[in-house]
């Protein structure tokens, strides 16, 4: 009999701390849902997450179990060039790098953004104005080489980072659309071309 | 001659932006940043006639009702600004909500002299009834700088923000998957040359919040709170946050609670 009561006072503890946790979770939805409003092309919608984003907004890394099966998932959505050309124009390249405009409430369209790179990544010997969120990329090509596997991984990095570190900082550029092929291609060129600023000092 | 004082600060201020190119300017950049506040404004902070602006519409009668703030409850009783921004947000029992500074001066405007909320909550910065709620918030905040960051824990209210607030800071979505921890989750980091502070940490909350709301150079106006914040989410590529919202005063609950023991820097001066 004592031991039954144990169990019942243990599960109505546990059942309560639950029943907190499951409030907090309501009341952060009922809270963000009125706390943020549409904005020109910055529709409210943006607040409701996907699976993955939901998975990765904690503290510490999801299980290595729960990163794998985000990975594999977010693999699938990486679309190569259908022509298999993989680099535009490394000048044009450039210039989207040091671009980081795009997607917020005060642009006007959606379809007009630049890469941002720069904000997080070192890239030509020349710019000295980079963050440092992201790895360095300089001497990107010179140090990788070009072969098809470096290409081949590189673009999907740039398409879909997600599919290889799940919970990563950097955008999904192809699969959000936030750049075009087009854009992608360029962006390629500027961090393979030998004679890119990436590589050429 | 304030005039041209000013003017030297900023031509200072400008300068000192040219001079970060060098790895060691880097490096110095992030090492002190409460002396190198004292530095800066040692001559003076364009703050502070907006300050002046804001302590002059503190005691002006204004609104339908004809009447001042001079009788604003900010936490520390009717009509104490003095350190009144070190302890907010706060629990306050009169509206039943956890409120930041901005949304306890509309309360006042509101109940004290008629000024429909709307008029703030709908409106542009820097226009309207919101630039004078940056006038006010510049006044208030002066009037803590130099005091501790202490904010009033012990309501479960404040507890409660408190959570609902960390969970909006690692809160990803949008169309490039950022939350605030994008940029402030990590030690020592920059976006081109701009340092972050880690907000997750007592120093790194304690440099953000502490030094906010601030005078900016780029743009040559004063931001409150509630602006910055609004440009943190444009820059996630969030929806925008509406005005004085909760997430808006739970991420500030979060951000002062953490910061707690830091030294109110307001009204900071920034790029």
């Amino acid at each position: 009999m004592k031991r039954i009561s144990i169990i019942v006072a243990a599960m109505a503890v546990s059942s309560g701390a639950f029943a907190a946790g499951e409030d907090l979770h309501a009341a952060f939805q009922t809270m963000m849902d009125n706390s943020f409003k549409t904005t020109g092309i910055a529709d409210k919608y943006r607040m409701k997450q996907l699976d993955f984003q939901r998975l990765c907004s904690v503290e510490k890394e999801p299980s290595k179990k729960v990163m794998e099966s985000i990975e594999a998932q977010q693999l699938k959505t990486i679309r190569y060039p259908a022509d298999g050309k993989y680099f535009g124009d490394w000048k044009k390249g450039e210039k989207i790098a040091i671009s980081g405009k795009g997607l917020t409430w005060t642009d006007k369209t959606r379809f007009d953004n630049g890469g941002g790179c720069y904000n997080c990544h070192q890239l030509s010997h020349k710019e000295i104005a980079y963050g440092t969120i992201g790895p360095s990329l300089q001497d990107y090509g010179k140090t990788r080489g070009k072969t098809d596997d470096v290409v081949k991984y590189t673009w999907g990095k740039i398409y879909n980072a997600k599919a290889f570190n799940a919970c990563s900082n950097m955008p999904r550029n192809g699969d959000a659309e936030i750049l075009t092929e087009e854009q992608m291609k360029h962006l390629m060129a500027f961090l393979f071309d030998p004679e890119s600023p990436v590589n050429k000092k | 001659m304030r005039q041209k004082k000013l003017f030297l600060l900023l031509a200072a201020l400008v300068a000192g932006v040219g001079g970060l190119s060098s790895p060691v300017a880097l490096a110095d950049a992030s090492a002190d940043a409460i002396a190198r506040y004292r530095e800066m404004i040692a001559d003076g902070n364009p703050s502070e006639l907006v300050a002046a602006q804001g302590e002059e519409l503190w005691k002006t009668k204004r609104g339908p009702k004809n009447a001042s703030l001079e009788k604003c409850d900010l936490g520390l009783g009717p009509g104490v600004v003095k350190g009144a921004s070190a302890q907010l947000p706060r629990y306050f029992k009169d509206t039943g909500r956890v409120q930041d500074l901005e949304t306890r001066l509309m309360t006042c405007m509101e109940s004290l002299q008629g000024i429909d909320p709307k008029t703030i909550v709908d409106g542009k910065w820097h226009k309207g009834e919101r630039e004078t709620m940056a006038a006010l918030v510049a006044y208030i905040v002066t009037e803590s700088n130099g005091q501790k960051i202490n904010i009033d824990m012990s309501q479960p209210q404040m507890k409660k923000m408190f959570e609902l607030g960390k969970m909006a800071f690692y809160h990803r979505s949008g169309p490039m998957d950022f939350a605030c921890t994008t940029c402030h989750g990590e030690e020592g980091k920059r976006i081109r040359l701009q340092d972050l502070p880690d907000l997750r940490t007592q120093a790194g909350a304690a440099a953000g919040w502490g030094t906010w709301p601030a005078y900016r150079v780029s743009s040559g106006t004063f931001w409150t709170m509630q602006q910055r914040l609004n440009d943190c989410y444009r820059q996630q590529r969030t929806a925008e946050p509406i005005y004085g919202s909760d997430a808006t005063i739970a991420l500030s609950v979060y951000l002062a609670a953490t910061a707690k023991g830091g030294t109110v820097l307001t009204p900071g001066l920034k790029r």
